[in-house]
């Protein structure tokens, strides 16, 4: 069964996001779970993307990403109509929502998009939200009218300062674990140096701090360990065990070094599409 | 004539005017599988075996002596009249032999190809034992593809009986749920197959490599299913998607069969696993087989480790397809490591050889002790320790016991583990009152019936690692115990 895109929009330079019809999926997902999707039954590669939303009555599921290989940018080439052949999920286990007080939730780049579903049931699992936003620049802020409607405190800040506060989410992060009433649980979703450093702050100030993480898969069921992380000391699978684990626990360094596996063949992936993608250009 | 034809011919006369003596059939040589040339295989990933002709086909059969208590039929876990079909094979009367494999065996082609027979029914051949050499049994495996092949073009999908209006869902399209699948299907139920990957098949598609089982062959099963009107439903994750008591209630499925298959793969433990550079066997294949990767840049997206130097870990099948499949994507120098001798090797025979053939280097009572990383966290080395063989133990083969102060180093960019795998958590994790023992594996009844009303379960879930002809044996049995079960409903 192939899923069709229902709608697609173009949130910054490099991020997308689409409907896409998944009827299953959107009635089975909760905060936290992804799918993996191949665009094409044939020649396409297998890629973990996080469900940010789903609606059940649609029966659609709403993906975001990020334009960043050759597998993103075909996706990222698809039009409202075209299909995605397969979907597998929903996948991982889901958040363990629940009331503890203050959660703060740091989200950084794409890492909004596996963020926001998960600090939206924890607001409706009536805690205080507080949330901090980052990105490289205003471009690419995603998600902040979303966050700002749940959020009961909001900030945002950009590496250069062109929107936001100028600083990294880990500074707005030291203020808020330095209040009296620290929180009682961080949730931090980002590129990988990014939480490894959101962990560092915060097992400073002993908060619990949860990640997300997206590593390389295959099949996503627990069948080829390609995601594999060293968590305390002990191997464990993102795709089953995860994807979210205790950050003060993760070996970030093993993994930012296992997510660079493929690079090359990834960037040489990459450049034969858009040289490709040229040619047809010039065609037409 | 052939020498070889010639030989048949004589026989073949005797055999008619009633002089063929057993003394006879001992004399006719075993015949050689006909292979790939091993160089050239080196470079393409074609089948290596290429099959009897039919003259090696008829004179193999002859060396079986029709032994009159079969007991080739007792080391075959589905129990084809293996005697009777080689006569037939014999005779010339192909088509009379394969309906014979198929009253026991729906996947002969397959079996054929990936059953490991020296353990099973060569292994009690009456000749092998005569030459004290299992080498020498009649090649019962290497029949029953011949006479598979020859059906490669026959279309012909199994009657159906009548609708009976009861549904069945199967967990999974590997060996048992195909078998499963038909036998239900034949019996005349309405059976939908739930696949967690894009492409049906199981191990026969993600793990077992084209060079060892063309692909063609299970997709051609795979379409006799969708012609006998058996529904697949791809992407479609028990567990997840929808749970085995949703199915039987939301989605009003009357029975179930888990044949989900092996889990997680298994890890050592030890020092540097997690380097790049490192994988399971399972990433190593699925991205080599079903991903088509050995393609990739030219019609496949999904990259794979381009490694010259490689060492393999273990001593089973998926071990050796591996191993074979590093040579095929480049490898310069590929090691297997087995921390026993070759001996206890649980690999085909075959496979061994024809991994040996192709360049692998064995290294024997050998077994890693950690692996080594240069400053980018990619494997540099692997130290080895050496072993030796001590008293048997509780599996009554001999125990490697260590060689202090032995270690030793090889230079790797790729390790690959081939060390079996623990049971996938994710039906465990969702299906309340399903009982499983303590490593995580369904627990059944001779029926193959689990601890939950209308749910049976058959495969490696059950049985841990185990091979495609027992998953075919216990989706057989477990058909027939649905149906009874959906006839006293």
């Amino acid at each position: 069964m192939s899923h069709k895109i229902i709608s697609k929009q173009q949130l910054a330079e490099h991020i997308f996001a689409a409907d896409v019809e998944a009827p299953l999926i959107a009635a089975a997902r909760k905060p936290g779970q992804f799918v993996i999707i191949s665009i094409n039954n044939e020649y396409s590669e297998r890629i973990p993307l996080t469900i940010a939303d789903a609606d059940p009555q649609k029966g659609t599921i709403h993906l975001i990403w990020q334009r960043l290989g050759k597998t993103t940018a075909e996706l990222s080439e698809l039009k409202v109509g075209d299909s995605i052949e397969n979907i597998v999920g929903p996948l991982g286990k889901p958040t363990h929502i629940q009331k503890l007080g203050a959660v703060v939730c740091i989200g950084g780049g794409i890492g909004n998009v596996p963020l926001l579903p998960i600090a939206r049931a924890m607001k409706q699992a009536s805690n205080k939200l507080i949330s901090i936003i980052g990105a490289r620049n205003k471009q690419l802020i995603i998600l902040e009218n979303e966050f700002r409607q749940i959020s009961d405190e909001l900030i945002v800040t950009t590496d250069d300062g062109s929107y936001g506060r100028k600083a990294l989410v880990t500074e707005p992060l030291v203020e808020i674990c330095q209040r009296r009433d620290k929180p009682a649980l961080a949730i931090a979703i980002g590129p990988a140096v990014m939480m490894k450093f959101c962990c560092e702050v915060t097992k400073q100030y002993e908060v619990p701090t949860v990640v997300s993480l997206n590593t390389i898969m295959v099949d996503g069921t627990g069948m080829c360990g390609g995601c594999r992380v060293d968590v305390d000391g002990q191997t464990k699978f993102v795709c089953v065990d995860g994807p979210e684990f205790d950050g003060h626990k993760v070996n970030f360094d093993l993994m930012i070094k296992r997510l660079n596996a493929y690079k090359a063949q990834e960037q040489k992936a990459l450049e034969n599409y858009q040289k490709n993608q040229c040619k047809i250009g010039l065609g037409k | 004539m052939s020498g070889e034809q010639e030989l048949l011919r004589q026989l073949l006369d005797k055999q008619s005017s009633g002089t063929l003596k057993p003394s006879d059939r001992y004399k006719i040589p075993p015949q050689a599988m006909p292979a790939q040339d091993p160089v050239a295989r080196r470079r393409n990933v074609n089948e290596v075996a290429l099959g009897y002709t039919e003259t090696q086909a008829r004179l193999e059969a002859l060396r079986c002596l029709q032994c009159k208590n079969a007991p080739c039929v007792e080391g075959c876990p589905v129990r084809i009249r293996i005697r009777d079909f080689i006569a037939a094979v014999a005779e010339g009367d192909y088509k009379k032999a394969l309906n014979i494999i198929k009253e026991n065996s729906l996947l002969p082609a397959v079996c054929g190809r990936v059953c490991p027979q020296e353990v099973q029914c060569q292994q009690k051949c009456t000749v092998g034992k005569k030459y004290k050499d299992v080498n020498m049994a009649v090649s019962v495996g290497r029949l029953e593809r011949f006479v598979a092949d020859l059906d490669q073009d026959n279309q012909s999908i199994p009657e159906v009986a009548p609708e009976t209006g009861k549904r069945i869902a199967v967990v999974g399209s590997g060996p048992g749920g195909i078998v499963a699948a038909t036998d239900l299907r034949r019996m005349g139920h309405d059976v939908t197959i739930f696949e967690a990957f894009h492409k049906p098949g199981g191990v026969m598609v993600y793990g077992i490599p084209e060079f060892r089982l063309p692909k063609a062959i299970v997709r051609k099963e795979i379409d006799v299913l969708s012609k006998m009107g058996v529904k697949i439903v791809c992407n479609f994750l028990v567990g997840k998607t929808r749970t085995i008591e949703q199915l039987m209630t939301l989605d009003g499925f009357d029975s179930l069969f888990i044949g989900v298959g092996a889990g997680l793969p298994r890890f050592m433990g030890i020092e540097g696993e997690n380097l790049i550079g490192v994988l399971s066997a399972n990433e190593y294949l699925t991205r080599a087989n079903l991903m088509n990767a050995y393609r990739f840049g030219k019609g496949a997206d999904t990259p794979i480790v381009t490694s010259k130097r490689v060492a393999v870990i273990g001593g089973g099948n998926v071990a050796m397809d591996s191993a074979r499949t590093a040579v095929r994507l480049g490898a310069e120098k590929v090691y297997l490591v087995y921390r026993r001798s070759e001996k206890e090797m649980p690999a085909r025979l075959e496979e061994v050889e024809h991994a040996k053939e192709e360049g692998i280097d064995f290294r024997l009572l050998q077994s890693p002790k950690r692996i080594l990383a240069d400053q980018d966290s990619s494997v540099k080395a692997l130290e080895l320790l050496k072993y030796e063989l001590g008293e048997p133990d509780a599996s009554g083969r001999r125990r490697p016991v260590p060689v202090p102060g032995s270690e030793f180093q090889l230079e790797l960019d790729t390790v690959i583990i081939a060390i079996g795998n623990t049971a996938n958590p994710l039906i465990a994790q969702t299906t309340p009152g399903l009982n499983f023992n303590k490593w995580g594996n369904i627990i059944v009844d001779e029926n193959c019936k689990t601890s939950l009303d209308g749910v049976y379960a058959g495969g490696d879930i059950v049985l841990g690692a185990a091979t495609v002809i027992l998953a075919m044996g216990q989706g057989r049995t477990a058909a027939a115990a649905i149906n009874d079960y959906l006839s006293a409903k």
